[in-house]
Formats: C-alpha cells, structure tokens, sequence
C-alpha cells in the first residue's frame, strides 16, 4: 500500500524527520506512538502534501505511485485520506455539499461520472449512523459551531464518505471524552477491511483499547526506534518514554 | 504539481478571464464627441422628447456646469475628459421593433453570447426582458402579457412617448438633477434605460429583467431606470451589465429611482459585470452611480448587488425610510481584484417610526485591488424604535491588496437600536489544505469557500441569478489566492 523509505523533512531549517522507514500493507492498521515532537504530526502532514515542509532525502511510494511527486488534491484521489488533528472550519459551505463536491472531484479526477443525488443522499444517510452522527449535523457548514467530539466524529464521516485506501487518523483521540472515543474508534473499526489500511497516530494507548493495531512503532527524534505489537503501547503506558530515549542512546 | 505548471495556468486564467470582452459588430449612429447644450437638444430631438423633457436636461446641464466631481471616496483615477465623451451612440436601425424577429441578427448573436436567450426565455421561464445596447433599448420581452395585468415595463424612452405623464409625475423625485456630479451629467444626457410601473395590488408574476450593454468605443453609458411600485405592489427587477475589453476607460454613470408606495415591495437585483481592465490595470468601466429608493407606509425595498466588474466602482444604492414601519435592506458582494477599486455601500435614511433596516455587505479584495464599503444609517428625530443591522466583512486573498470599512452612524432619536458587527479575514491556507486533501482543486476550493462566506448575499439573488453569480465570483477570483 505505502512505502516509506528513509525519509528526511526540514521545516524551516530545522530537521524533523531523519530518516523514518514505514511500510504498510493492505488490512493492516499501524500505529505510531511517541513523545511530544518527535515528529508524528509532521509526518501525517507530509503524507498529505503540506507545503512547508521540505523533503531532503528518502522516496514514498503510495499505490506504486511516487507520492511526494504528487498534489495534495492527486493524492487525495488516489485514495489518502487525513483525519485531521484540528479539523477546519469552513463558514456557509454545508458539509453535504462540501462532501458531493469532494467525491465528484475524486470521480472526476477517475474519469467517472458525478454521483446521482438520490445516490448521494442514500450514502449520507448509510455512512452517518456509523459515527452516530446526527443527519442535521451533514446540513451545518462544515465544522462551523461543532463542538471538539462533533468535529471528530465529522472527520471520521467524511472517512466513510470518501471510502480511502490508506487513511492517517492524526491524533484523533486528542480531545475526546471516552464516549466519542468509542463512537469514533468503532468507525475505524466499521471501515475497516482486506483491501484498505489505517496509520493512527496517537500520543496515548487509551485509542489502542478500541482500534486494535497490528503494528504499533515508536517514533522518536525523526526516526522509528522500535516497533512491536499491541503489547508494546502498554508497554509505554506504563513505563512511559523515557527507556525508549535511553534505549535510542545506547543504541 | 510543479511550479511551472501553475504559472502556466495562471497564464492560462488571466487570457481568459473576461469572456464578456467582444465587440458586436453593427451599425452605429453616434453623434459629434464632446457637450454641450447642442448635443443635448440633439440628443433631446433624436429622441423626439416633449419640451418639459429638454428643459429638465437643460437645467441639469446648467446645474452640472457649477458642480465638481465628488472625490471623498477612496478611489483614485484619471478624472473623465467630459468634452472626449460621444454623448449618444445607438445600433444603426431607426424603426422600432415590433417583435422578435424584426432585430437584428448581430443583436441577437450578441445576446445569446452574453447568456440571454430570449427566444428560450419566452418559451421556458417567468422572465421579462428588457436589452439597452449603448444607448437605446432593442428588446423588450413578454410585453403583452404584462400589459393585461396594466404592468408597463418598456425602454425609457419608450415611457416618454407612451406614458409621459407618469414619467414626469415620478422622475427626478428620489434623485433629484441637483443630487450630486454624476446625478446631474446623467439628468442632462441620459439616452435610455428601463421604465417600469405596477399597479395598485399586482403582484408581478414574473422577474422583469434588463440587460445593459456598453458596444461602442469613444461613448459613455448613462441610463436611468425608474420603477414605480403603486400601492400594495410587488416586483422583483434584474439588472446585468456587461462591455467590451478596450484599453480606455468608458464612463457609465447611471441613475436608479425606486418608488415603492403604502404596502408595495421592490426587489431590485443586480449583477454587475462592466470590463474591469486587464491585470495590469489599462482600460476598464468606470462605473459612477446612484441608486436610491424611497418606502412609503409599510413598504420595503431591498437591494441586492453583486459587484465583480468595472475599473472604478463608486456606488451606494440607498433607501430614504419615509413611511411608518417600511424596512429596507442591502445585500452586497463586492468582489475587485487586480487593480480594481471599489468603493460601495449604503445609506439606511429612517425618517418613520419603527422603520427597519438590514445591511450585509461582503467584501473580497484579491490581487493589487482596493474594496471599501462606505455607509451611513442615519435615524432622524420622529423616527421612534427604529432598527438598524449592519454586518461588514472583508475577506482578503493577498497580503497586497486592500479592504477598508467606513461606517457611518448618525442617530437622533434614543429609542432607535443599531447594531454593527464588522469582521475582516484572510482566506486559510488551512481552509484550502483541507479542501485539497479532501480531493478538491485550488480553483474549486476558493469558489466554496468564497460562495460559503458570501452565502447570506446570494440566498437573496433570484435562482437563476444566483447560480450565474456564483460562476462570475469564480471566475473573477481564478487564481487569486497568494
């Protein structure tokens, strides 16, 4: 699905990643655990094609495709998708219209036709259940007035609407009450199938309780330092970071 | 996507950009440049006009002659030589239209350029339309069927010969010759516009429409448009104006009179689009208009403009608040870009108790462009528990360009309330991000966004209207973002 090879990103002169490796297969879910800074972010916002960051050295190769060659927007149609981490507000644009114009690109962009309205509609209703999400709020301006839970919960919709072939949740557990956790990491888990893969980023195990990962990495100063299974994010729960930093510098 | 190929199509974009730019190429009659008392009885017997006529634009001239041109707005530009000015230019066909298929065939191909398909109109939907070329008006649709609800809705000049008494019993009133510099050029020299009057309860079952166009070179455009609502009335009127690509600046200074009478409602509607000069600033309508409407008891007047035109813009349709409990309101975008200035807004007069106003104006200032709104509410001593609301935003889509906000607020009665909330902000690289990574394009993602926050404007515009507004925001903006 994605292949992440050796990878270095500057930001305004600074180095943030420094040489992070990450392959990720169809039907797995990877998560990417580590200390403030340490690049988690960075790397989610790379993934989906912000300009600020400057990529020095490394390839990715997404759907065999050489992604960093990409737009945000190609990028977007070849099926990534990034839950953000502060979802954005958009004042008078529904968020229905704004999903139909998102999967009318995409088709778009594959030489297919629009989506029917009574199509559409059909989907808004199917796909809104699955976050709980109330049918009024797909008729609000997007994210505009929503509370944190709400916002969250909209990103995970726009996930089903869209149906992507590698999604990156950047911490999307980040402030949530353990309700919505649930509601959004019963989403994930909906969505999840052979043919499609999720990189969730978090800071804390609690997401891991609900979305279970197959592969949990420890990403520290720019580098993946270790990589395990759903043991070790309880692992990190309990010891916390620092043996990891200590292990790193031994190393 | 690599740099080069968004230079090229922001190449691509800037080519295209006025696609309104065309020159019709028919007969015109024009008469000597330049003016002067002459040209007006010339203009005035071309128009066979009635001697009260010539002596109401005689006085106007005389009037204008003592007055300077208005420069407190905040625009700048090369002041129009008036004496380089061809007064009257008129497509060459002196006999009258009697139907469709006596106009010209040019005419019509210029029409349907410009997206009015009479002959679909007449067929299909619930619109009247009215096409001012240069100075005369060439069509009018649906006449006979207005006619048997005793609707009137003709080209000006028409109204002078058929109907001169309610023409002289209501022009000049709302916006008198002596009103202000271009007022008082266009009381003297205008040559056309549309008249329309509705009788007492009729409800007008269809959207009149006229569509203004500015074809000859050298010539200005000044029309006056006059609508009359009689008692418990209503009509809803559309304006569009569009005018070739030419490297001079073309003076369009128009007068629009509204009169809604006890109970009446006039929506008036405009979608200006007059050349706003290339990127680099060189040609481009100057767009010098008043636009005011008087409520009697119970009326309401609300005006809706959608600004993306023009080199110079310096407008501020207004409405005087006469009766008891009459309501105004303005809706406005204005959108400039390059080297556009706009300088537009309202004035709320609230003369009657418990009179209402609303003022939503958004503006968009893109590239080297500078958007000011400018408007007064004013409340006067009798006008007990009055309401103003007015809303301004900016939004800017360049760290270069401008938008300023010149409230008004003059209150002298203290039961009256006035709000006033004023926002200014620049389009989100974040917004964009998020739109992009959902898979929409820059373009697309700036015409959301720009359709979303000037939502509340355009909920006012008749359907069709609306939809071909939401085009023209996205066209003028291509490429504006940086």
């Amino acid at each position: 699905m994605i292949e992440i090879k050796n990878l270095h990103a500057n930001i305004e002169g600074k180095e943030i990643l420094k040489g992070l490796t990450l392959t990720v297969n169809a039907g797995e879910v990877h998560a990417i655990m580590g200390p403030n800074g340490a690049g988690k972010s960075t790397l989610a916002s790379i993934l989906a094609g912000r300009e600020e960051y400057e990529i020095t050295e490394g390839e990715v190769t997404f759907e065999g495709a050489d992604l960093l060659d990409l737009s945000t927007e190609e990028r977007a149609h070849l099926g990534l998708f990034l839950a953000f981490q502060y979802p954005v507000e958009i004042p008078g644009v529904s968020n229905v219209n704004f999903l139909r114009t998102a999967i009318n690109e995409t088709r778009e962009a594959k030489g297919e036709d629009p989506i029917s309205a009574k199509e559409f509609m059909a989907m808004v209703r199917e796909k809104s259940k699955i976050v709980e999400l109330d049918s009024k709020l797909a008729s609000r301006s997007v994210n505009e007035g929503f509370s944190g839970g709400e916002k969250k919960r909209n990103e995970i919709f726009q996930m089903a609407m869209l149906n992507p072939k590698l999604a990156v949740l950047d911490e999307t557990d980040s402030g949530l009450d353990i309700d919505a956790l649930r509601i959004v990491a019963n989403g994930v888990n909906t969505l999840k199938s052979a043919d499609n893969a999720s990189i969730v980023i978090t800071h804390y195990q609690r997401l891991l309780d609900y979305i279970v990962p197959d592969f949990v990495h420890v990403l520290h100063d720019g580098k993946i330092v270790k990589t395990g299974n759903k043991d070790l994010a309880l692992e990190l729960e309990e010891k916390g970071y620092d043996w990891i930093k200590e292990e790193t510098q031994v190393g | 996507m690599g740099q080069y190929t968004e230079n090229e199509l922001a190449k691509d974009l800037e080519n295209q950009d006025y696609k309104f730019g065309f020159v019709t190429d028919v007969e015109t009659e024009t008469i000597p440049v330049g003016l002067n008392e002459d040209i007006i009885r010339l203009i005035s017997s071309k128009k066979e006009e009635p001697a009260w006529l010539l002596d109401y634009r005689l006085n106007a001239y005389k009037t204008w002659l003592t007055m300077s041109e208005p420069d407190w707005a905040h625009v700048r530009y090369k002041k129009p030589e008036f004496q380089k000015i061809t007064y009257y230019a008129a497509p060459k066909q002196t006999k009258k239209y009697e139907s469709w298929d006596d106009v010209d065939p040019e005419m019509k191909e210029t029409m349907a350029k410009l997206g009015i398909s009479l002959e679909e109109q007449k067929r299909l939907t619930g619109v009247a339309v009215d096409f001012v070329m240069d100075s005369v008006s060439v069509a009018t649709s649906f006449k006979s069927k207005l006619k048997e609800l005793g609707i009137i809705f003709c080209s000006f000049s028409e109204a002078v010969q058929e109907y001169p008494e309610l023409v002289r019993e209501h022009m000049g009133t709302i916006i008198p010759h002596t009103d202000n510099f271009y007022a008082a050029l266009n009381a003297a020299v205008f040559t056309d516009g549309s008249f329309c009057y509705i009788p007492k309860g009729v409800r007008c079952p269809m959207e009149l429409s006229t569509y203004f166009r500015i074809n000859a070179g050298g010539t200005g455009q000044f029309e006056r448009t006059l609508v009359v609502a009689d008692e418990g009335a209503y009509v809803s009127y559309l304006e569009g104006c569009t005018a070739p690509q030419r490297d001079e600046n073309q003076l369009h200074a128009a007068v629009v009179e509204l009169k809604a009478l006890k109970d009446a409602e006039i929506k008036y509607s405009t979608v200006q689009n007059w050349y706003p000069g290339d990127k680099n600033g060189v040609g481009g309508v100057f767009n010098f208009v008043t636009k005011r409407g008087l409520c009697e008891t119970n009326a309401k007047i609300s005006w809706t403009q959608v600004e993306t035109g023009s080199a110079v813009t310096w407008k501020y349709p207004s409405c005087i608040l006469k009766g008891d409990h009459s309501v105004g309101e303005f809706y406005s975008v204005a959108v400039t870009n390059n080297h556009q200035q706009a300088d537009t807004g309202t004035k709320m007069i609230h003369l009657g108790k418990h009179t209402k106003s609303t003022i939503i104006s958004k503006g968009i200032s893109a590239g080297d462009s500078q958007n000011s709104y400018r408007g007064l509410v004013q409340i006067h001593k009798n006008a007990h528990k009055s309401r103003n609301f007015s809303q301004c935003d900016s939004l800017l889509m360049t760290d270069h360009c401008g938008a300023h906000t010149f409230p008004y607020i003059e209150c002298k009665n203290p039961s009256a309330q006035i709000e006033h909330e004023a926002t200014t902000s620049k389009i989100g690289e974040d917004q964009l991000f998020y739109c992009k990574q959902r898979g929409i394009s820059e373009e697309k993602a700036i015409s959301l966004i720009v359709n979303g926050y000037c939502k509340e404007v355009l909920n006012q515009l008749p359907m069709e209207f609306a939809v071909e507004a939401q085009k023209l925001l996205a066209i003028s903006l291509e490429g504006s973002v940086g």
